[in-house]
């Protein structure tokens, strides 16, 4: 079936036959026909938005009247670094930072289990209590952390039974990270953010432990390396791929969420809550486009180094 | 010393089982939230456990009327992307052409970037065309990002088919119609069943984007938001949100029992 000589070809008849004959031998006809709609939908729906957005971003709003004045200008740009301004995009990344690393930290212990001692249906029940999180329920696991942490919540309660009170009060008296109760403080908000963006850093991170072969692990012990050497000298390196491909996850996650800051959290605003207020109540829709810019560069700059680290190679 | 192989040392274990709680025993709580006597706080232990709840919710005109918007929502926007995905997996799978890297990735965009991104992006193009808000902008907001996941689906199960099973189609007189009826389907069913099923779970209980797309119409978990940000009933929310945890959990361990076991590859056994 190689041949693309017609004269080899059995026609068929009747419209769909002939039809049939036509796409084998024009098969740009098919790929077209097979690309038209998604590259329709994409191309104007997405792309048209993304670019709506790009547009926006360069128009004002008049500041007597409210209204958006649709002429090119920078004037929206400047106002995005006032300093209030850069203070809720530096509070937003260096939260999506901190979540990043504390959930490589949990999800490496449940990845590397998963991977490398379960096997038949304990296998098949990690993935499970992966996935389900992973998939569903977003509002609702936000939700629960507000049960969780309210002051008379289900943590309280075991704190107080154990007697470690003045332990998470000293934690909440801390400056900056502290604040009148957990739910209305940073720590709750990491708390959620951490919660929520796990299961992306788990599955990542164990499809990349899973491809380390044991018989490197035993080399390495045969060749009289520590369990700790063997960790940091073959499992780590061989698993980073995989925790920069979750931590894409995990850091873009926290960049746009809204959500969460705003049922967990201090007063003072994420990006996700700036472009929020902005589009609104403010009604200022240039101004919201142009806060948006900035976890698209922001993510651009960090795929650009994942992509250099490797990262894309272990998807 | 030989690696251990059959026993994992008993701190990694309890690691392991301890992330498995953390992620788990929160959903639990919802549980038992949704049975408690307290109305006015989030008081643990509940004082009391009641069904009463349930009734009152099930009597709800306004839970109902999210419910089925939502319901709508999540089918036609599921429906788009299986249709899109599909169309748009076949043609990465099978040919090279110019921009199918570019494709792939445009494709994987609308996940890959913040929700907020993608909420704000619609709700500009909305406001520079004059499109007012309306149920369709919701369903276009939604499809947008569930043809990732049936395309995802999709490309992983058509790499895993082998092209000579549709060339001896083709070669036994089927026309590419039956070839795609009668070979490509039945081997692709169940990962589109499976990209279907996520892409449900996803549209039915998404709010970022929904919130910039949607107008008057009040969905399930826009519902929920309102009820979070200003709480009226307490424990009619938590019965809301045990029922949202089923149903978005029913189709993910559907869509599980649908690909898993799916590694071998169809059309190249012995």
């Amino acid at each position: 079936m190689n041949t693309r000589d017609a004269s080899l070809t059995l026609f068929r008849g009747g419209v769909l036959g002939r039809l049939s004959d036509l796409f084998y031998r024009r098969p740009a006809i098919l790929l077209a026909l097979l690309l038209g709609p998604p590259l329709l939908w994409i191309g104007v729906v997405y792309v048209g938005s993304l670019l709506a957005l790009l547009v926006q971003s360069f128009y004002s709003i008049d500041e007597f009247s409210g209204r958006i004045v649709r002429e090119f200008t920078f004037k929206t740009y400047l106002e995005l670094l006032r300093p209030s301004n850069l203070d809720i995009v530096l509070r937003t990344v260096l939260m999506a930072a901190t979540v990043t690393v504390a959930s490589a930290m949990i999800a490496f212990p449940i990845a590397y289990y998963a991977a490398r001692y379960a096997r038949g249906w304990v296998k098949g029940l990690f993935f499970i209590a992966v996935m389900l999180p992973l998939w569903s329920s977003y509002l609702v696991r936000v939700y629960a952390w507000k049960l969780i942490l309210a002051n008379e919540g289900v943590l309280n309660w075991g704190v107080s039974k154990v007697g470690l009170s003045p332990l998470v009060e000293a934690l909440l008296s801390l400056p900056v990270i502290g604040g009148p109760s957990l739910t209305f403080s940073y720590i709750g908000t990491f708390l959620v953010f951490l919660y929520l963006w796990l299961p992306f850093m788990i599955l990542p991170i164990q499809a990349a432990l899973e491809r380390v072969p044991v018989s490197m692990l035993d080399a390495s012990g045969d060749l009289g390396a520590r369990p700790g050497q063997t960790f940091r000298k073959i499992i780590f390196p061989l698993a980073l791929p995989g925790i920069v491909a979750g931590s894409i996850f995990t850091f873009s996650l926290t960049l746009g969420d809204y959500i969460a800051p705003q049922i967990v959290g201090s007063s003072r605003l994420f990006i996700g809550q700036a472009v929020y207020v902005h589009q609104g109540t403010a009604g200022n829709l240039p101004m919201a486009a142009a806060f948006s810019m900035v976890p698209i560069v922001v993510m651009a700059i960090y795929l650009w180094i994942a992509k250099r680290m490797g990262a894309f190679n272990a998807l | 010393m030989r690696f251990n192989r059959s026993g994992a040392p008993r701190r990694l274990k309890l690691a392991a089982i301890a992330g498995l709680l953390f992620l788990h025993l929160p959903l639990v709580l919802i549980f038992l939230y949704a049975f408690t006597t307290e109305e006015k706080s989030y008081q643990f232990p509940p004082p009391g456990y009641t069904l009463k709840w349930f009734s009152v919710a099930w009597e709800r005109q306004d839970i109902w009327d999210a419910f089925m918007l939502s319901l709508k929502i999540a089918c036609i926007a599921t429906g788009a992307a299986i249709v899109l995905g599909t169309l748009a997996a076949a043609a990465v799978a099978r040919t090279r052409f110019f921009g199918r890297e570019a494709l792939s990735l445009l494709i994987i965009l609308p996940i890959a970037l913040p929700g907020v991104v993608t909420g704000i992006a619609l709700r500009s193009a909305f406001d520079i065309a004059s499109i007012p808000f309306s149920f369709w902008t919701i369903v276009l907001g939604h499809a947008t990002f569930c043809v990732v996941v049936v395309y995802n689906n999709a490309v992983a199960r058509l790499r895993r088919t082998s092209p000579s099973l549709l060339e001896a189609s083709l070669d036994l007189g089927a026309n590419s119609f039956q070839t795609f009826r009668h070979v490509l389907l039945p081997n692709l069913a169940t990962a589109l069943l499976a990209g279907g099923m996520l892409a449900f779970a996803l549209s039915f209980d998404e709010v970022i984007v929904t919130t910039f797309t949607a107008g008057q119409q009040e969905t399930l978990p826009i519902w929920m938001l309102s009820e979070l940000v200003r709480p009226r009933q307490r424990p009619v929310t938590n019965v809301v949100a045990v029922f949202v945890v089923i149903i978005t959990f029913l189709p993910i361990l559907m869509a599980y029992y649908f690909t898993r076991g799916s590694e071998t590859i169809a059309g190249q056994g012995k």
